[in-house]
């Protein structure tokens, strides 16, 4: 199947006074038509850094330094950002953490909704507002044709949100980058906007990538899931696997990590340390001074993605070239 | 319990006053507004024990973590610390010192400008506890120790510190008194999760090491269920059920409770569509009258509009106190799902 998305090698470079700092290391990875994939790790990891990369909303002096992103094949990472700026919107949609930020405090919601609608499809003004007030009833706005004139001033966190989304799918996008999405909100409210996001995407058959620090969230509803560690994909593949099977030692810790709701534990597993900064980032394996299966090659050479049992994994344990027992610990 | 417990909450209640300016008041020909964060919340916390509060934004747990360590005073009812009032208890140092507080945000409540070795010093000079700065420097290095960084990070500044570690340094810092009773207002919420097993881990073996006591707030249940005993549940300002922690996790009562621990997403219900609790949580100034979740709740009938349920042992879990007429009515079909 041909990718909808496909990020090839992409890194992202800060230059600084003290040095260049690598944010995103080689990141690869593909997203299919219709496909929700999760990207997930802890803060500093590179995870929102990625979802702007594609956007091509990177905060300067943040550059792509090298690699490739395709949407359906063309090429889009170094668009001029007049081009860009017909993708984003029309072909890609965006959602972010805080809704009060994503949205124009000046215009109502229905302005922001039928501009974003007049700029991308060829439609009226009155058609624009009758696909507004339409998009508003899709996401669960009460009284959709008297709200439609509201500021976002008057709506509740939970309503703003929606607002976005349909402000992100109106347009009718191929994909959508949802940046922590429901972060800011409270898990009754949470558990509505992703339930309504799941519904949208599936029905308009939109691809989705949707990046959260929630292993919860991603468990529910991603297809497959990316994990990120110090600017790179550790692990990649079906989200039941990663899940209940991780086999890169630091997802595996990860999920170990997370309290579990139904039951309780006398010690959660934890991994000591911390994600190293950018600019301390180790030699080899980027996780090689907290796992507790390293050995030599480890803290030498750095490892690309292998075949693990069910994923992908970028671990030295799974090279079929020179197979190494895991350690027991 | 035979023992007295070390912190009691009495009908509890604190109430802002959020009117507008008094002219704009009177030109709008309004009155004044009262926000009532917290309003008549009672339970007690036994010692060496872990209660825990949760609850949504805006529920006013937090509010309560404030009264408990005498940030601010009751509108209404009575905080007791070992029996004695709060505002009693503080005007002495030696019981000043039992109580601490350890907050959400690790970098805004760590003074950027101090080291970190009189960030952890100053409540053990406030107090008199060392004398002498050799006496004063060891007890800093045991501390630091006990919390897991080193002595010599006590000549550090707190920016050089990731987020796990400053609150392991907040941890320090509440535990330089001696304290018995700790509140601690989302010690975690603002870590990673591999970070917040570490964090949790060394409240729970401080716990046990030194006997302490800990209110817990937190909006994260699946962590609440790790380190309690017993959890209040809260929303709009009061506690609707209040229950030993595994009691409350396998046999939740109240349908706010109920919908809370349904709404979460779970690593367990991969790929499964939940039924999301509908409507959102009301202004706290002007709350629905009866029971505060009626207009969210599929069991409210007219009496839940009407009248306001108390906190009562519930049918079924004695244990369980719980403030729902469904409940009390046994129109809650528990017998049912306990049964099946």
């Amino acid at each position: 199947m041909a990718a909808l998305l496909e990020v090839r090698d992409l890194v992202v470079e800060f230059p600084t006074r003290r040095g260049t700092l690598r944010a995103l290391d080689r990141v690869s990875f593909e997203i299919a038509p219709g496909e929700v994939l999760g990207v997930v790790g802890e803060s500093g990891a590179g995870k929102s850094m990625t979802g702007a990369a594609i956007i091509g909303l990177l905060e300067p002096p943040g550059r792509i330094a090298g690699g490739s992103i395709f949407l359906r094949g063309q090429r889009i990472d170094n668009l001029p950002p007049r081009e860009m700026r017909k993708i984003r919107g029309k072909r890609i949609g965006a959602i972010f953490q805080d809704p009060l930020t994503t949205l124009n405090p000046l215009y109502t919601v229905g302005h922001q909704l039928t501009e974003t609608m007049r700029t991308h499809l060829d439609i009226d003004a009155a058609e624009a507002r009758r696909r507004a007030i339409g998009w508003l009833e899709m996401v669960g706005i009460p009284a959709a044709s008297e709200r439609i004139d509201a500021y976002p001033h008057q709506f509740s966190g939970g309503m703003r949100q929606r607002v976005v989304i349909a402000l992100a799918l109106c347009a009718e996008p191929e994909m959508v980058v949802a940046d922590e999405p429901t972060t800011a909100l409270d898990v009754s409210i949470q558990a509505q906007v992703i339930a309504l996001l799941k519904r949208l995407t599936r029905e308009k058959g939109t691809s989705v990538m949707l990046i959260t620090h929630d292993m919860g969230v991603i468990a529910e509803t991603a297809d497959r899931v990316a994990v990120m560690y110090a600017g790179r994909v550790a692990e990649i593949g079906p989200v039941r696997s990663v899940v209940k099977a991780a086999a890169h030692p630091y997802s595996a810790g990860l999920m170990a990590s997370i309290p579990p709701l139904s039951h309780k534990v006398d010690l959660l597993p934890q991994i000591d340390g911390a994600m190293p900064r950018l600019n301390a980032i180790p030699q080899g394996c980027a996780y090689n001074p907290r796992c507790p299966h390293v050995f030599d090659r480890c803290r030498v050479e750095r490892p690309e993605l292998l075949d693990a049992t069910e994923t992908k994994a970028a671990c030295w344990l799974f090279d079929s070239q020179a197979p190494r027992e895991r350690a027991h610990v | 319990m035979s023992e007295a417990p070390i912190f009691e909450a009495r009908d509890l209640s604190r109430h802002f006053d959020v009117s507008r300016p008094a002219l704009q008041r009177i030109l709008a020909r309004e009155g004044k507004r009262t926000l009532r964060a917290v309003d008549g919340v009672s339970f007690a916390i036994p010692r060496g024990t872990t209660m825990s509060l949760v609850g949504e934004s805006g529920c006013g747990k937090s509010t309560v973590a404030r009264l408990a360590v005498g940030l601010y005073e009751p509108s209404a009812g009575s905080a007791l610390f070992e029996g004695q009032e709060l505002a009693e208890a503080r005007k002495s140092v030696a019981q000043r010192r039992r109580m601490q507080m350890i907050f959400q945000d690790p970098y805004a409540s760590l003074n950027p400008r101090w080291r970190v070795a009189n960030i952890i010093g100053e409540p053990i000079r406030a107090f008199g506890i060392a004398n002498g700065g050799g006496a004063l420097r060891e007890k800093v290095g045991a501390l630091l120790k006990q919390v897991g960084l080193s002595p010599a990070d006590g000549n550090r500044f707190p920016h050089e510190f990731s987020g796990g570690q400053r609150q392991r340094i907040s941890i320090a810092r509440a535990l330089s008194s001696n304290p018995d009773f700790l509140v601690c207002d989302e010690p975690t919420s603002a870590l990673d999760v591999s970070v917040q097993a570490q964090i949790l881990n060394l409240m729970k073996a401080l716990q046990r090491d030194l006997g302490l006591t800990y209110l817990f707030i937190s909006h994260n249940l699946a962590v609440v269920r790790q380190v309690s005993d017993r959890v209040g549940v809260m929303y709009l300002g009061r506690i609707v059920e209040s229950a030993p922690a595994e009691t409350l996790f396998t046999a939740p009562r109240h349908p706010y409770t109920r919908a809370l621990m349904e709404a979460i997403p779970d690593l367990e219900m991969a790929g499964r569509d939940r039924q999301p609790v509908g409507g959102e949580v009301p202004s706290p100034i002007n709350p629905p009258s009866g029971c505060t979740f009626n207009p969210r709740c599929p069991l409210a009938n007219g009496r839940c509009r009407a009248e306001r349920p108390a906190l009562i042992p519930a049918r079924g879990t004695p244990q369980t106190l719980v403030a729902c007429h469904a409940v009390e009515e046994g129109r809650d079909g528990f017998e049912a799902r306990t049964a099946a």
